[in-house]
């Protein structure tokens, strides 16, 4: 108990009644729990809020996705008209992006293990987080609304691109609420931003320093100044176009003067750095999981640190990547910046590697979810590096070579999701996830990725353009498209055990305290941690407070440094 | 590499050091393309322009370095998980720097960058250069067809969706594109000649294409564009100088003046009662439109 510190953590005012109430609300049934659940700001039912919610928008977006895959498994597929077809992988794009990765990497996870991470006894701004929660609910409910309206939901792409989202081409209230819906969820992260800053500001423990905060911290740290420097712009963009289409603007209309192509350079100035805004998360979560099941401290602590900065700061000046074939753009700066990217990523890439190398390592579901992860994110980052190559983005760009690249990439964070998921849900509930099941649907999700992916970058370069309802006829591009479809069913499948195994598992195996010997704060205290999360703290000196409590013995070693520890 | 003449180059003289940076850095890369028959094409085609056959030469580059690089790295994570599998509970050496191995893999791939850069560029200024020619036509995207016409001459040909109308080009010269849209934005892509663009509205985008073959290529839009995006084809045909000039001049006779003057009304009638959103024969939830 001499490594503990016993600091007044738990208020002695409100602890037994707080704790009276925290049990209360833990069972998850009963009217007081769901009342406590409507007006609570505790970080961590939020955080189980969000993260409910984000799972649910995971499957609402696969069922569209499987739509869209049955409609291709024939050059002439009759299951849903043209108008539905947009509408179908215009919401699937939106709740994909605006209302399950973002949220998940930044509202669901990071709200309930970032201020447990560092000491902490819940966010800075506790009804602020309430209310970044009922935007993002209320957000991802306007947005999908736009299915019962008389025009459907949007139908101009999850890019919205002028002049196809104006009112002329777009005249339904579906394009309404989806621009509502991303204006309301916007908030919700710029909110969640601001308290994720400030809480990873101001409310560490005493010896968190910020470099001995926890990667996955950092990373949460690094997207929250992501979200404030992009997520404004999408805003003022997402008024232009309001204004636009109802207020009689002309900002992106030619006919008055505007420039359609404005629309572009905003949404892509937010659109880049918010792919790392919802990738950096992941990593983080990868980089807690692979050190914890390798039994080694992450390799390279400070290197990846510097590395997520760096990445950071390139986002913010490749947008125009994206618009590499509009022709009014400058390519060769946009060119080497997005190719600059590749290094701090191979960094982070070895790192893992790193990690692993010399280790003890224990293939739980989350460390094969983290490896998989890693092979994954491997693929899309490399097919990335094509893409940022003017002349080679020319010959793929709007190809099914882009769609597979953006599905390696966004394929590999459901699995970093899926490894987070398996790695803290015993700590969020409790309990522990069914081993058994979790490896087959590792097994599912991973193979059925590349099934789903590898036909179409195949596709793309033969010529196959995304966002078609019908395609020509061609035996080969047939085979392909049925291909990609059993993976997108195998990946169905997957999700499928996913719920299944929350269900089964429900209230089974105890967690305890730390399953993992895992090395971060949040595995020092119960599971679930009580109402202010810490009873007592133990002495922080490094990055993995509770792996030196544990194992006194066998602190990190510094390189070329046999004994003794770094920092 | 340079069996083409150089574009005149619009930009400013380069200094002899560039020149000869560029000769080096187009080094591997000639050796690259002479080898071009035995390197595996990674799934690409190889085109059938100039433009398009050096993008395709630039993917067979970046797919080697991807090939290397990628088969490296998943080789070093096989490894490590099968290697560094849990045997027993004791706890492994807890390094966690290494330095120079960390500066390795910062400093090589920035190195590896650098390449793929150079290589880029030389490619890039050949795609995007516009040399002198008195080939033009002028293409204009709408929902959902093409228009190409032809400069100082009668030539007009209009289509729509699955009618895939024909733009015709001629064999062996630079032939220099004005690219528009009369609404939202398409994209024009032949996938034979390895390139697209955009046209914008309110913008002129140009583009040149010199065809090694003779042919019918098959193009369609690659920007969604509404209702009927996936309908949006066209083709382009190669033809012989010779060919290619009796076909402009078919124009020129009644008939021909004729059939492009209807073209021409058909597609004003088509404008006028364009409403981009309403499904024509399929109905989708469109109730209240």
């Amino acid at each position: 108990m001499t490594d503990v510190l016993d600091t007044p953590l738990v208020q002695q005012s409100d602890a037994p009644a707080a704790h009276e109430e925290h049990h209360g609300h833990d069972e998850h049934h009963g009217p007081s729990g769901i009342l406590n659940w409507l007006t609570t700001t505790d970080h961590k039912i939020i955080g189980m809020s969000y993260t409910i919610t984000a799972v649910i928008m995971l499957l609402i977006g696969g069922a569209f996705a499987e739509l869209i895959r049955a409609q291709l498994v024939s050059p002439n597929g009759h299951l849903v008209t043209f108008a539905q077809y947009n509408e179908l992988f215009t919401m699937h794009g939106s709740v994909m992006i605006y209302l399950f990765a973002g949220p998940f990497a930044f509202g669901a996870l990071a709200n309930f293990v970032v201020p447990i991470q560092i000491g902490a006894p819940d966010m800075a701004f506790p009804r602020l987080n309430a209310l970044s929660y009922w935007l993002y609910l209320s957000g991802s409910i306007t947005m999908l609304l736009g299915f019962v309206t008389a025009g459907g939901a949007a139908n101009f792409g999850w890019v919205g691109y002028s002049p196809l989202s104006d009112s002329i081409n777009a005249p339904g209230a579906g394009a309404d609420l989806w621009i509502g819906g991303l204006l309301l969820t916007g908030f919700s992260a710029i909110f969640t931003g601001v308290n994720l800053a400030a809480t990873i500001f101001y409310l560490r423990a005493p010896g968190m320093t910020l470099f001995r905060m926890p990667i996955f911290t950092w990373n949460l740290l690094v997207t929250a100044i992501l979200i404030l420097l992009a997520f404004p712009v999408l805003t003022a963009g997402l008024i232009m176009l309001f204004a636009d289409r109802h207020f009689g603007t002309h900002i992106f209309s030619v006919s008055g003067g505007g420039v359609p192509v404005l629309w572009q350079h905003i949404f892509w100035f937010w659109g880049h750095p918010e792919v790392y805004i919802l990738a950096l998360p992941f990593f983080g979560m990868v980089t807690e999981i692979i050190p914890v099941f390798s039994r080694k401290p992450v390799f390279g602590y400070k290197g990846m640190v510097f590395a997520t900065l760096t990445i950071a700061a390139l986002s913010l000046g490749v947008w125009a990547h994206h618009m590499f074939t509009t022709g009014v753009v400058l390519l060769p700066f946009f060119s080497i910046m997005s190719l600059l990217i590749a290094v701090p990523t191979g960094i982070k890439l070895f790192n893992w590697i790193g990690s692993m190398w010399r280790g003890q390592i224990w293939f739980s579901t989350a460390m094969l979810m983290s490896i998989g992860f890693v092979v994954t994110f491997l693929i899309g980052g490399l097919t990335g590096i094509y893409l940022a190559s003017p002349p080679l983005d020319f010959f793929t760009h709007d190809t099914y070579f882009v769609v597979a690249h953006f599905h390696s990439v966004v394929m590999a964070l459901v699995l970093g999701g899926m490894a987070g998921l398996y790695y803290w849900g015993p700590k969020m509930t409790g309990y522990m996830l069914n081993e058994t099941l979790g490896k087959i649907q590792f097994w599912l999700l991973f193979i059925g990725t590349q099934v789903f992916t590898f036909p179409q970058y195949i596709l793309g370069l033969q010529g196959m353009p995304r966002r078609m309802a019908v395609y020509p006829h061609d035996p080969q591009w047939q085979n392909l498209n049925l291909w990609s479809t059993l993976g997108a069913v195998m990946i169905g499948v997957s999700s499928l055990l996913f719920a299944i195994n929350c269900i089964v598992s429900w209230k089974k195996v105890p967690a305890g305290d730390n399953p993992w010997d895992a090395h971060t704060l949040e595995w020092f205290t119960t599971s679930p941690p009580p109402h202010h999360n810490f009873y007592r703290l133990p002495k922080i000196r490094s990055e993995r407070p509770t792996w030196d409590y544990n194992h006194p013995e066998a602190p990190a070693l510094a390189h070329g440094n046999g004994e003794g520890s770094h920092s | 590499m340079e069996t083409t003449p150089q574009p005149p180059q619009g930009a400013p003289a380069r200094s002899g050091r560039s020149r000869r940076l560029r000769g080096l850095i187009a080094l591997p890369f000639a050796a690259l393309i002479l080898s071009g028959c035995t390197v595996p094409s990674f799934g690409a085609k190889k085109s059938d322009t100039t433009t398009g056959l050096s993008t395709y030469h630039l993917w067979q580059g970046f797919s080697i370095a991807a090939a290397i690089i990628g088969g490296g790295t998943l080789l070093l994570i096989l490894y490590a998980v099968l290697r560094y599998r849990r045997k027993d509970d004791s706890i492994p050496k807890q390094s966690q720097y290494h330095i120079p191995l960390e500066l390795l893999y910062t400093i090589l791939p920035i190195l590896i960058v650098i390449g793929l850069f150079a290589t880029t560029l030389v490619v890039e200024n050949k795609v995007v250069a516009e040399p002198k020619t008195s080939y033009v036509v002028n293409i204009n995207a709408f929902q959902w067809g093409w228009k190409f016409s032809y400069p100082g001459t009668n030539a007009l040909v209009v289509g729509q969706t699955t009618q895939k109308p024909t733009m015709m080009m001629p064999l062996g010269v630079d032939v220099h594109f004005n690219l528009t849209s009369s609404d939202v934005v398409h994209g024009f892509y032949v996938p034979d000649f390895n390139f697209s663009r955009y046209a914008l509205p309110g913008v002129t985008n140009n583009f040149t294409f010199h065809a090694m073959k003779t042919g019918t290529f098959f193009g369609q839009c690659t920007q969604l564009c509404g209702l009927y995006h996936s309908l949006m084809f066209f083709q382009v045909k190669v033809v012989s100088l010779p060919e290619y000039r009796n076909w402009i001049h078919q124009f020129d006779t009644p008939a021909g003046a004729a059939a492009a003057q209807a073209a021409q009304q058909a597609l004003e009638q088509q404008n006028a009662t364009h409403v981009p959103y309403k499904p024509a024969s399929t109905t989708g939830t469109g109730a209240a439109n």
